[in-house]
């Protein structure tokens, strides 16, 4: 038995450089004013709040500490954080509701990856004993994968492209994106070679950017206020896989797969899929066994603009506002986290009338 | 953002781990320094390098590591076009998973080929050994096309290694906030410059992007005066790598007059034994042709001479 959650509220913001401090309060004071705005809630309706973020990003020690100040805490405030995509935030707030402890949480997410060299600094994600030795960049991990999928034959070369062009030109509508424009595959395919087998296309752009997500309990005490529609949480699983990528399968997805079939992915009619790289859009679509007429990624995806800490929260945000606007009857987001997809997570919701 | 957009510096962030290894890893590594390539044996009887530490699968401790070849073949690989600091070559390459004989699980490391067209999967390649071992992963300096150049012959056995360090050197361009900036550019006017929350009318100095109880951005500027009161303090009398400071000396959180939080700074001119709370000090500024966009343009705090403030006119700010 679980308690109904609804997501009620979401904002964000994403940008090729921020050109501000790394703890991103200027950029999360605005975003939480905009929740505010959207649901008619004020922090005292929050019982729960959590965040995402790594200081290895951009160097500043305990920004996550620093970031609390966009809250405004005092009274204080339960809180508490993960050094992971925010999504991650937002399934233990979701926990932290099914407890009963807490009613509501705002969940956000910031990172400003221009600080450093971010495929650099993902290395540090690896294992520290036998490859972050080497620097095994994020981009050249991903290409090992991809490769691997390639010369299988598990997709091709024009599936990757057609994944960019869709991608690319769906984000034209998109205000947030940073990478978009009417592309073909044909376009794609026109492009070098950069990481071989990747091109740049195939890779996400480096990002910046923060966001924020309000969810409730039906039966919180400040429910009846809210303003504006909901989209209820169905389902809401994650699984990991061994850190060591000699001990998976690259071309497949095993976490994504065992978290969709726990999740419930039937009947979705729109899938966030959160896909740094075009290929692993592929892996993912064939995990979660998402048919051709469930829309990917309308947003334009994380392959537009893939804020650390916050791109998988944002494919769960642009799925709510799907659901929201009505556009969508049952969708589902999709967060990863770790080299080559190693961890995922996947939730599904719905509208109701 | 303000006009000038917002002040940058350059930041490396230092520091090498010192790891301890498991009964595992310690047999890898020692394997290593004498240029003698180890694999684990799963549960399933396969051989993976390099030996994880459990069996993913049966989640059973790896305990039995079995030799394997430093030559072998290229299941996958990525063409490397811009090396970043740290990685095995300084010019274009490869990493690859490479399937070593007598192992089933790929290792990942570096191929050393001139361009993207000299490698490809199932190509063979060797390991080229580090002149000189340490048990490390990069004691294989990377792996280059086989060749037929003699095969390598393990040194003899020698002292287990039971550690590794690993250097984590990270560079970042580190930028102070629209509000931080602002403060930096007054203290190289030799002003103070803070910020009052529109809601709780606090004075913060420096400067934050938020008030952190209202949560709402403080945007009028206001300026404070170089002189305050000692609200806290410490005696430092812990030497540490890095210390500029003889010790023993007092850092104190120092209330300017016109500013509603303290900041931290260092207070001299005065014995340690004789700094207490309530004592009034002003600012010392540096030679003006010393002055930069720093909090270091002022050197330190030193008392006025002035009567001790009354309790009852900090106690809030504490």
């Amino acid at each position: 038995m679980t308690r109904d959650v609804a997501i009620v509220g979401y904002s964000q913001r994403q940008m090729k450089e921020f050109d501000g401090s790394p703890t991103c309060v200027e950029l999360l004071v605005p975003i939480f004013q905009e929740l505010w705005g959207q649901t008619g809630w004020t922090k005292s309706d929050i019982g729960f709040w959590c965040s995402g973020s790594s200081d290895y990003l951009a160097g500043r020690a305990f920004s996550f500490v620093s970031a609390v100040d966009a809250i405004g805490a005092l009274p204080p405030v339960m809180e508490s954080h993960v050094e992971m995509d925010a999504a991650w935030a937002l399934y233990e707030s979701w926990v932290k509701i099914q407890t009963g402890l807490v009613d509501s949480a705002l969940v956000y997410g910031f990172g400003k990856s221009s600080a450093g060299a971010l495929r650099r600094v993902m290395s540090l994600q690896m294992d520290p004993y036998t490859v972050t030795p080497l620097w095994a960049d994020a981009v050249s991990v991903a290409a090992i994968q991809a490769r691997s999928g390639l010369e299988s034959g598990t997709f091709d070369e024009s599936q990757m492209a057609k994944v960019v062009a869709r991608s690319m030109s769906d984000a034209v509508s998109n205000d947030s994106a940073i990478r978009k424009g009417a592309t073909t595959a044909e376009d794609v395919l026109a492009q070098p070679l950069y990481a071989d087998p990747l091109r740049r296309w195939d890779c996400a752009p480096v990002s910046d950017g923060a966001a924020a997500m309000i969810i409730t309990a039906a039966d919180a005490p400040g429910f009846a206020k809210l303003k504006g529609p909901k989209a209820w949480i169905t389902g809401f699983e994650h699984r990991i896989e061994a850190g060591a990528l000699n001990s998976r399968d690259l071309k497949v997805s095993e976490s994504t797969k065992s978290a969709g079939a726990a999740a419930g992915v039937d009947g979705v009619d729109l899938a966030e899929l959160h896909a740094p790289f075009s290929h692993q859009e592929l892996i993912l679509k064939d995990a979660l066994g998402l048919g051709d007429d469930v829309r990917i990624n309308p947003s334009g995806g994380a392959l537009t603009a893939n804020p650390m800490f916050t791109a998988g929260l944002n494919r769960i945000g642009e799925a709510a506002r799907q659901v929201w606007a009505g556009d969508s009857q049952r969708a589902l987001a999709h967060a990863t986290s770790g080299p080559a997809l190693q961890h995922n997570l996947v939730l599904t919701m719905e509208g109701r009338s | 953002m303000t006009e000038l957009g917002t002040l940058h510096a350059p930041l490396q962030v230092e520091f090498d781990y010192t790891r301890s290894l498991g009964p595992t890893l310690s047999g890898f590594m020692t394997g290593l320094k004498r240029r003698q390539i180890f694999g684990g044996v799963l549960s399933d009887g396969s051989v993976a390098v390099p030996p994880p530490e459990y069996d993913s699968k049966t989640y059973d401790a790896i305990t039995e590591l079995v030799p394997v070849a430093d030559v072998g073949v290229i299941q996958s690989w990525a063409w490397v076009p811009e090396p970043v600091p740290g990685q095995p070559l300084d010019k274009p390459f490869a990493f690859a998973q490479i399937v070593l004989d007598g192992a089933d699980k790929p290792l990942l490391h570096a191929v050393a080929v001139a361009t993207a067209a000299d490698i490809q999967t199932g190509m063979r390649v060797r390991a080229v050994w580090a002149d000189e071992t340490v048990g490390s992963i990069t004691d294989i300096r990377w792996f280059e096309p086989e060749g037929d150049s003699p095969a390598t012959t393990p040194g003899p056995e020698g002292e287990t290694v039971e550690g590794i360090v690993s250097p984590v050197k990270l560079s970042y361009d580190y930028a102070a906030s629209p509000e931080e900036s602002k403060f930096f550019r007054g203290l190289a006017e030799g002003k103070l410059i803070g910020q009052r929350c529109p809601v709780c009318e606090k004075v913060y100095v420096p400067p934050r992007g938020a008030c952190p109880v209202d949560g709402v951005p403080t945007t009028d500027e206001v300026e404070v005066a170089d002189h305050g009161v000692i609200t806290t303090f410490c005696i430092v009398n812990v030497p540490f790598a890095g210390q500029q400071i003889p010790i023993p000396y007092v850092s104190a959180y120092v209330l300017l007059d016109g500013a509603d939080i303290a900041f931290l700074h260092l207070i001299l001119g005065i014995d340690a034994a004789d700094v207490r709370m309530g004592l009034r000090v002003k600012a010392v500024w540096k030679p003006r042709d010393e002055w930069g966009t720093t909090i270091a343009n002022i050197s330190h705090f030193e008392p006025t001479g002035e009567p001790d403030a009354d309790y009852e006119t900090y106690k809030v700010h504490l």
